[in-house]
């Protein structure tokens, strides 16, 4: 069975450690940012760029090339917004590092803000999350009191605010343009691109960086360690641990760190989280959160990929599939935000994408016509098969209106909420075609969420 | 004079046509320029750009270079530049030319874009268009038929939205017409400088409101009713009163001030049911304001002149005018033109008051300007009658030395143009010591103590021209008939000119602008049918050294 590594969850669920500045130092806290605030910014840029890291969030960018395109010429500050809108189905991660080791995200906020010459910094938390954002504001108190944070940060001259702002309740802010605005007080409506790329013109027009929790965490385990240590945790490419969150009809769902890509898909489901549920076989897993593609048990991925400096073939089952960007990626789908949800033979997937499409429809912004649109007629034609007439070719319109948002929006939930659809027709079409006749009977744990 | 500056150009490909643009211009401009259409709805060319509809996605590519050497490659099947196109359909509101810039505005994947984002749209749309005011210039409808899939999938529910929401005294919105383009809310923003309109809820459930407590309300809330592309915001006072298809279109001027806002009249059968502004960038944009679109109402407003009188009682034109020219040569004449007249009025003014060797004076109406696209000059003249000789000087809103020569018995007979001479500061005492011949359009109190009235027509009923605050010289045409009473103005001034020996040109259009571009220098060389529809401008220096009233508006910045 794979070991999970845990770096970002060294000492979360660790009895006795609290999320207090005492406990986190007795733990060896703020000793990196002691070390790194004595070295030379651009440095810690390019530990950053030679760690290979890539976002937690949801599309994998790596982070050093975000923090490199950001605009330091332009006379304007430069912000760095943590996106803590941690609202894609199925994950569940910064939460946990938020409640439980708040201070390890402050020390990594400081770190990279002293790197990236930021003197104002933003901790974006989602709406639902009123004690994450109590435990963050206590714990910027105390490192501030304790000169962690604040002026002057530990005699050096760097000066550095970070302040918490609660959204109110809209997925969409956590699409980094859509969280700008919305930090600037107004409606969440993630902006054209070009010309508003953060990195030039991001919060109030000035450059911005905006970084997942998670993802920010590593950077201070990457001034611990140095770039080039870091980034032979992991696979190629793919550097780093994760945490993958699990949810569904497994034995132990929870969160699990481990080194990215050290870990299949049939590892993970089996092995770690127990398997299915008694006499239930799995049918279906999104791997990455609700708006990553799902994959089918029983289907097969084939193809060539780059392992090292050659080119193998690959044939999987979805067991065999490695949870890292690139594989997930080969295998048509993305590792998203880490969000495992994992689906047995009980469930219909008519309902499950119902289920889905309900969800997208509520919280699309309205802002361009496709996602609007799109996504509150899928949901009425899964709404209408559920609990009415359903039709044989309901499968194919709905398929039909997806394409007609992916790649067409303004943001990447025209994606998000196009391609559950996508791929549950694609690969569950006879179960669509089938509903008409073979509606489940009785009322299924997913109709009760239609 | 200065020389705007050289835009730099740059040549984009459009479907294959080259064209050079000033760079950074977007493509559904480009496109228009080489006559190809870029449907869309949330772009607007006088707004800020937010992309948001969907409908002008296009292909765009740029050509290929090789990494190493950074030369472009050739197509070797072509011989052509290899272009990488963009494997995403574009927004073309958003994407601005520059070099090698490849579009393509007609392939399958652009045509699929369309079908679905108007398929989208109309969903959630009502089928109002039997009983709405926007069918005929509704772009919804025109682009469902250019580019829509001409069926319908849907078979759901459509949403229910408010059907008649007040916004404000002139602006009733129907929100299920509504296609969220936020027009509407830029528009009241970036131009009127009132952002009071704003969407609540969310995804397409999304409704256009007013903030709580705020009324659409701003002198310019109905330009968002034109800009509305679809038939959601509409004019509380149009609704339901008239089909677009039966109007007949005028150009013509906005006459509320020395702005010189662009307008289009909207009549059917000697009867005006709307005024529009038209595109003129250099003036007015696509705007007006909401003041300037009510002043269709004086053309059958009950206090209108609707017959020639003399002495209070109903008489022919030609006996009233006999009569003033009767009165005008007994000596004694002062004349009060108009700053209101058009420039050919004006003209013939100058020309009777020179033949009478009489003063004569102007009437004022100064204001606060509100800066965009109502001066503080209410006049919508005052520099044609400088550019004609009828003034020399700026005039004051009160004719005190008129009223000074009445007084000491120089002044017996006053002609007024269409001006209210106790409003101008006349008292009764003077007014009554006077005999008037007023030539104007409403009934007042000079027209009252008149003996001679002689019924004009409104700026809507004639042909002419007025040069605004920028000395931009603008036509208006008539867009209906006046009442069978009133004679042009053109003509009655004539016929007074003539009478007293002053030898004026013929009383029509033409004939006036042969006299008065051989004796206005500033008009040299122009006639009124070559004056092109946006205005030219004239030579404004030999007046730079007056102190005009107009504070900064839209493209106009005061000399001082």
């Amino acid at each position: 069975m794979p070991e999970q590594r845990r770096i970002i969850f060294k000492h979360i669920d660790e009895p006795g450690y609290s999320p207090d500045l005492a406990c986190y130092l007795r733990h060896g806290g703020y000793e990196v940012l002691r070390k790194s605030i004595q070295r030379k910014p651009s440095e810690l840029v390019d530990e950053v760029k030679a760690s290979g890291l890539r976002g937690r969030g949801g599309a994998g960018f790596p982070c050093g090339v975000k923090w490199s395109l950001v605009d330091r010429k332009s006379g304007k500050p430069i912000y760095l917004v943590v996106n803590a809108d941690e609202s894609e189905p199925g994950t569940f991660k910064d939460r946990y590092i938020i409640h439980q080791d708040p201070h390890q995200l402050v020390e990594s906020i400081v770190i990279s803000s002293y790197a990236n010459d930021v003197k104002q910094a933003f901790i974006y938390i989602r709406g639902e999350f009123p004690h994450g954002a109590r435990i963050l504001e206590r714990a910027i108190a105390e490192a501030r009191a304790a000169n962690f944070a604040g002026p002057n940060i530990l005699g050096t001259g760097y000066s550095l605010e970070i302040n918490v702002h609660r959204g109110a309740g809209a997925y969409i802010c956590g699409e980094e343009t859509g969280l700008i605005e919305s930090l600037e007080g107004k409606r969440p409506y993630p902006r054209i691109k070009p010309p508003f790329f953060p990195a030039v013109l991001g919060l109030y027009q000035c450059p911005t960086i905006v970084n997942n929790v998670e993802t920010l965490c590593h950077v201070r385990h990457i001034a611990d360690i140095g770039g080039a240590a870091y980034s032979k945790i992991g696979t190629p490419n793919n550097t780093g641990t994760r945490i993958l969150c699990v949810s569904g009809h497994v034995r132990r769902p929870g969160y699990y760190e481990f080194e990215v890509g050290r870990v299949t898909l049939g590892e993970l489901l089996n092995d770690v989280c127990g398997g299915p549920l008694p006499g239930r076989k799995f049918k279906a897993v999104i791997p990455g959160g609700s708006s990553a593609k799902v994959l089918r048990f029983g289907e097969r991925f084939k193809g060539k990929r780059k392992v090292g400096g050659d080119t193998v073939d690959f044939d999987w089952a979805v067991e065999d599939i490695p949870m890292d960007f690139d594989c997930l990626a080969l295998a048509g789908s993305m590792g998203g935000s880490g969000g495992v949800i994992v689906m047995d033979d009980t469930a219909s997937m008519v309902d499950v994408l119902g289920n889905i499409n309900e969800f997208y429809a509520h919280e699309s912004c309205g802002q361009c016509t496709p996602c609007r649109e799109g996504s509150l007629w899928m949901k009425r034609i899964t709404h209408r098969m559920v609990h009415g007439v359903a039709r044989e070719e309901d499968g194919q319109l709905l398929k039909s209106v997806a394409d007609q948002i992916a790649g067409r929006t303004i943001c990447a939930f025209g994606e998000a909420c196009a391609w559950p659809t996508q791929s549950f027709v694609a690969k569950f079409g006879d179960e669509f075609k089938a509903y008409p006749t073979n509606r489940p009977q009785g009322r299924t744990e997913a109709q009760e969420l239609v | 004079m200065i020389a705007p500056p050289k835009p730099e150009l740059v040549t984009v490909n459009i479907d294959g046509r080259e064209i050079a643009v000033p760079k950074g211009t977007n493509v559904i401009e480009a496109a228009l320029r080489l006559g190809i259409d870029v449907p869309h709805y949330c772009y607007h060319p006088k707004l800020s750009v937010v992309g948001n509809c969907r409908m002008c996605l296009i292909e765009m590519g740029m050509p290929a270079v090789d990494p190493a050497t950074k030369t472009p490659l050739t197509d070797p099947a072509t011989g052509r530049p290899k272009i990488n196109w963009s494997p995403r359909p574009a927004i073309g509101c958003a994407t601005n030319a520059s070099p090698g810039l490849h579009i393509r505005t007609a392939s399958p994947l652009v045509r699929d874009c369309r079908e679905g984002v108007m398929e989208f749209l109309l969903v959630n749309h009502p089928l109002d268009c039997p009983i709405c005011d926007q069918a005929g210039e509704c772009k919804l409808q025109e682009q469902a038929t250019g580019y829509g899939r001409g069926y319908s999938r849907y078979i759901e529910q459509k949403n229910v939205k408010p059907k008649r929401t007040t916004l404000g005294p002139r602006v009733t919105l129907d929100d299920e017409r509504c296609i969220l383009c936020s027009r509407c809310i830029r528009f009241c923003k970036e131009v009127a400088k009132d952002d009071v309109l704003g969407f609540i809820d969310r995804g397409s459930h999304s409704t256009l409101t007013c903030y709580p407590g705020r009324k659409l309300e701003n002198n310019y809330s109905l330009n968002t009713v034109d800009i509305c592309p679809v038939g959601a915001l509409t004019s509380t006072d149009f609704r339901f009163k008239m089909r677009v298809w039966f109007l007949k279109q005028t150009n013509s001027i906005d006459p509320e001030s020395s702005a010189g806002a662009n307008t289009v009249v909207w009549s059917r059968e000697g009867v005006i049911h709307r005024i529009t502004p038209r595109r003129n960038d250099e003036v007015n944009d696509t705007w007006m304001a909401d003041s300037g679109r009510a002043l269709y109402r004086q053309v059958a407003a009950p206090d209108r002149l609707a017959g020639a009188a003399v002495d209070g009682a109903p008489a022919r034109t030609s006996d009233a005018v006999a009569r003033a020219v009767e009165l005008l040569r007994g000596g004694g004449a002062a004349v009060v033109g108009s700053a209101r007249s058009s420039v050919e009025e004006q003209f013939l003014t100058a020309r009777l008051a020179r033949a009478l060797g009489a003063p004569a004076w102007l009437v004022a109406r100064i204001v606060d300007g509100d800066g965009i696209l109502v001066s503080a000059d209410r006049n919508p003249n005052v520099r044609g009658a400088l550019v004609t000789g009828l003034i020399s000087d700026l005039p004051s809103a009160q004719l005190d030395s008129l009223a000074s020569r009445i007084n000491d018995g120089r002044v017996s007979v006053v002609l007024s143009v269409g001006e209210d001479l106790t409003v101008a500061g006349l008292t009764p005492a003077q007014i009554g010591k006077v005999r008037i011949v007023y030539l104007g359009t409403h009934r007042n109190a000079t027209s009252a103590a008149a003996a001679v009235v002689l019924p004009g027509l409104t700026v809507f009923e004639k042909s002419g021209t007025f040069v605004n605050q920028q000395f931009r010289i603008q036509k208006f045409a008539a867009a209906v008939p006046g009442p069978s009473g009133a004679a042009d103005d053109l003509e009655t001034l004539s016929l007074l000119a003539n009478g007293v020996g002053g030898a004026a040109p013929g009383g029509n259009l033409r004939s006036v602008w042969a006299a008065l571009a051989a004796e206005a220098p500033a008009l040299a060389a122009i006639t009124y049918d070559t004056l092109p529809d946006t205005g030219l401008l004239i030579d404004g220096t030999p007046w730079a050294g007056l102190v005009f009233a107009e504070g900064a508006g839209l493209h106009f910045t005061p000399t001082k």
